[in-house]
């Protein structure tokens, strides 16, 4: 009886076993209809929700085209795109010479929308928007204001009752474009930011507390008194946060919207490079908010199949026309006009 | 042509068909090859997990060499990398979480194993394996909404006022910290330690409860002096597994321990753990240097993980010879 039972359990153990494998070798014929063409891309996680909308779009007007997107990060996207095995990825932050010599192909960049970051805090009895100065955030990132109520914060808020509490810094533990661009404009504004700190994703933060994720900087902001941190525009616009002025190089204390952060990439246009490889935190226009940033589509220069070739030039033609009305709905800053103009001509480097 | 030949072909090997078929009906032999399997597939995963962290981190391991244990330094901008703020974060936000886990877990296996009514010890138990469940971004959450805000306003000044002589309770409370990580982790693996317990001490025979009460033993007395250490071994066992998932928590533990990499003795200072600095940076590191000492970190947890497991097992070896004669 026992001895049945054993060997009727391993004769079942053994079918199921047959099934999943049959099933796991069956499984790739039910991927997508043959004709559709089939894009994969990998990069930042900033642009997800309108590079999904976008891709979604561009399948309704053209269903033999689809396309893919994994927003595993900035890093992963510039990795991926070096190794080939994607037809293209995305990043916050452009890539550096030496990347660019790794990648078996070179690589063009595609300014797709504008980010900003902007400082988010909590201070009891404060619900005006503060102004600040980069000097003053960097040295408050540095450690060296501590104060609410240090003379550098007050002479720039007369009228604010500044208390005399300790700043709480709290920065992103993880990883991160948003971080990139906050020390990359620490780092302008600051020789001593530049040269004890430096410009990355992942710096080592002289103070402060570290929250993973906007949502997890934002839950210790909104949880910690005397805390000062930094998040995308658009989480703080969606989340309602209360967030100040900075005063941008032409002396105005700029607050951030789309309409500024747009502003912020035209006044750079005239000097961008080529490639389109450029900062544009600590612009010179008037109306521009100090701390911007393109997010980027890496392409490949040389695309060997020409279906796929003619399929990404003309999603990038779409994406900087038609593409772009979409981006402020999505509360993305869209790229100013002579940024387009150039881009349109650079879709023809692509081989 | 060749008829007769294949007959006997035939007939030779039909007669082996049913003599393996006869061999195998009693099952041994598949049943031995098929668990064998099973044992030396998760030996060769563990091996490859080993040697894929090994060969990619060759860059540090050159670089640093035995000096990324001790390097208190972590700045991906200018490539020094050095483990020891994530080591010390890691074994004392588990040292921690093991300390309060323990006596509370252990002390509820006792109550629903030994004290409370049995409706009541099969409802609890359920509700205890269902907190086993719960994914660890709930307890993160947790613990950031009410336990930071709680630590904040309320414990950490009370042990500041109290305890502050020591430099355990000393420096600026933000509510998140070291004590946030223990406590959050400590939370995460009393279910563990309850569920185990409950069973190892419900496997004590009856037969030992017996004898003691029935040598003038009162119910304390035979359940602290009788049942406990005829269970330690299982208790213990259920500790290593709490500890090991205090190790490799990420989640929970970022979310709240306040990710900076700096020794600190005051529990009220954030910290950092190794698997909590992997998960954040790995996804956005650029650098092959940085990206390899993210992995370099993984094998650290991993040589941790053996070394406390070691350690712990001498431990059990040391306190055991009670349990060993009662078997």
């Amino acid at each position: 009886m026992k001895l049945k039972t054993s060997i009727t359990s391993i004769a079942l153990g053994l079918v199921m076993v047959a099934l999943g494998v049959c099933a796991f070798i069956e499984s790739p014929s039910a991927a997508p209809a043959p004709s559709a063409l089939l894009l994969n891309g990998t990069g930042a996680t900033f642009p997800y929700i309108i590079y999904s909308k976008w891709f979604t779009e561009y399948n309704r007007i053209h269903p033999d085209i689809q396309i893919n997107y994994n927003s595993l990060g900035s890093g992963a996207g510039i990795r991926q795109l070096q190794a080939g095995t994607v037809d293209f990825g995305a990043s916050d932050v452009p890539m550096t010479d030496d990347q660019l010599h790794q990648a078996k192909v070179p690589a063009l960049h595609f300014p797709t929308v504008l980010g900003a970051v902007v400082a988010t805090y909590n201070i009891e009895g404060v619900s005006q928007e503060l102004n600040f100065t980069g000097e003053a955030l960097a040295d408050i990132f540095l450690g060296k204001i501590t104060k609410w109520n240090d003379p550098a914060l007050a002479a720039i808020n007369k009228g604010v009752n500044l208390p005399n509490t300790d700043i709480v810094v709290v920065h992103r533990s993880d990883g991160s474009g948003t971080s990139f661009v906050w020390t990359d404009y620490l780092s302008k504004v600051s020789k001593e930011w530049e040269t004890k700190v430096g410009r990355n994703a992942s710096v080592n933060w002289p103070v402060g507390l570290g929250g993973k994720g906007s949502e997890g900087v934002t839950g210790l902001v909104k949880q910690t008194p005397g805390a000062l941190g930094y998040v995308e525009l658009t989480y703080a616009i969606q989340n309602q946060l209360l967030y100040g002025r900075v005063k941008n190089s032409a002396g105005v204390f700029q607050k951030a919207d789309l309409a500024a952060v747009t502003a912020a990439a035209a006044s750079e246009a005239k000097k961008m490079p080529a490639d389109f490889r450029v900062s544009i935190t600590d612009p010179s226009g008037k109306a521009a908010y100090p701390i911007c940033t393109f997010t980027y589509m890496l392409i490949p220069a040389k695309i060997d199949d020409p279906a796929k070739k003619k399929a990404i030039k003309d999603f990038l033609h779409w994406m900087l026309t038609d593409g772009q009305n979409d981006a402020e709905g999505l509360l993305y800053a869209k790229l100013p006009k002579d940024v387009v103009a150039r881009e349109l001509k650079a879709i023809g480097q692509i081989n | 042509m060749a008829s007769a030949p294949i007959t006997a072909d035939g007939a030779r090997f039909s007669r082996r068909v049913e003599k393996f078929i006869k061999h195998l009906r009693h099952g041994d032999e598949v049943a031995h090859l098929i668990t064998l399997l099973a044992a030396a597939s998760i030996i060769v995963v563990t091996v490859m997990v080993v040697y894929q962290l090994y060969v990619n981190s060759a860059m540090p391991r050159h670089k640093f060499g035995f000096e990324f244990f001790t390097g208190r330094t972590w700045d991906p901008v200018s490539g020094d990398f050095g483990a020891l703020p994530f080591i010390y974060g890691t074994v004392v936000s588990s040292a921690l979480a093991l300390l309060v886990a323990v006596p509370l877990g252990v002390g509820a296996a006792i109550f629903l194993s030994e004290l409370a009514p049995t409706g009541i010890s099969n409802y609890l138990t359920f509700i205890i394996e269902l907190l086993a469940a719960v994914p660890s971004v709930i307890y993160g959450l947790l613990g950031i909404f009410v336990l930071v805000p709680v630590l904040r306003k309320s414990v950490e000044p009370f042990l500041k006022s109290t305890l502050g002589f020591l430099p355990l309770f000393q420096g600026p409370m933000y509510g998140v910290g070291m004590l946030a990580g223990g406590l959050v982790l400590a939370l995460m693996i009393v279910p563990f330690i309850i569920s185990v317990s409950r069973e190892v001490l419900m496997a004590v025979p009856v037969e030992q409860r017996e004898a003691a009460l029935g040598l003038g033993a009162t119910k304390w007395e035979s359940t602290w002096q009788v049942v406990v250490p005829f269970a330690r071994v299982g208790i213990m066992a259920s500790v290593f597994l709490a500890l090991a998932r205090a190790l490799g928590e990420t989640m929970a533990v970022t979310m709240v321990i306040g990710n900076n990499p700096r020794i600190n003795p005051s529990l009220f200072a954030p910290a950092y753990s190794i698997a909590a600095v992997i998960a954040n940076e790995f996804t956005e590191a650029t650098g092959d240097l940085h990206l390899q000492a993210l992995i370099e970190l993984g094998l650290v947890l991993f040589l941790l993980t053996i070394l406390l497991n070691g350690l712990a097992r001498l431990v059990i070896i040391a306190t055991t010879q009670k349990g060993a004669q009662g078997q």
